[in-house]
């Protein structure tokens, strides 16, 4: 369906709530589709207790839990139980960053994918 | 650590003849637990353990479950005493 034009104030509230609706879903999909892109490349994943693992992106799904294959703590001294660990599934409520390659990252089709965003469409 | 048995896609999983690593230090020990049906928002990563590999750097040392708890005494008992400035003077205190 496509979205209602946002005339003034007139609208309906059915209406607004499906756009309301269709643009949580989009935008979760937004980061969700950019990641599917990064699949194959290099990655360091930031948890929230401060381990940073890299490795090579094989999967992403709609909640941001990511596999990583080939991956080695960055800091292997402070971690010790990651050593033998060559491929892992981390859960997306657990990342505080990805590092992504900068070849990875187009800024332009970024910004403009935000703003479709920002502008409800 | 464990075999995985089953999971699904809230990440809870189930692990058979599980264990916990507990690492202090250069010390290590491994503290069986049995059967562990493991909720999914308390996990934070799912590594698969490469058998063929050294699990642990040569330098570790295992060591009993009465020991480890020993040194994990110790190293909190040191860690609250560089923490908070008053656990230091009640040290001083004591002396």
């Amino acid at each position: 369906m496509a979205p209602p034009l946002f005339v003034g104030d007139v609208t309906l509230p059915l209406q607004f709530l499906d756009r309301k609706q269709s643009r949580t879903q989009s935008h979760a999909m937004l980061f969700f589709s950019y990641f599917k892109d990064l699949v194959g490349r290099e990655v360091t994943v930031e948890l929230k207790n401060d381990l940073a693992i890299r490795g090579t992106l094989i999967s992403v799904d709609q909640y941001l839990n990511i596999k990583l294959e080939n991956t080695r703590a960055v800091d292997q001294d402070n971690f010790p139980h990651m050593l033998s660990v060559r491929n892992c599934f981390i859960r997306g409520s657990v990342v505080r960053y990805v590092q992504l390659p900068p070849e990875g990252v187009d800024v332009d089709l970024l910004h403009d994918a935000t703003r479709r965003e920002a502008r409800g469409g | 650590m464990g075999t995985l048995r089953s999971f699904d896609q809230f990440a809870n999983a189930v692990l058979e003849g599980a264990c916990e690593r507990v690492i202090v230090g250069d010390l290590y020990c491994d503290i069986p637990l049995g059967l562990y049906v493991i909720r999914g928002e308390n996990v934070v990563l799912i590594g698969e353990l490469d058998l063929d590999k050294e699990e642990l750097p040569s330098h570790m040392t295992r060591v009993s479950s009465t020991e480890i708890k020993r040194a994990q005494k110790a190293e909190r008992e040191a860690s609250d005493l560089k923490g908070t400035m008053r656990k230091r003077m009640e040290f001083l205190d004591m002396d």
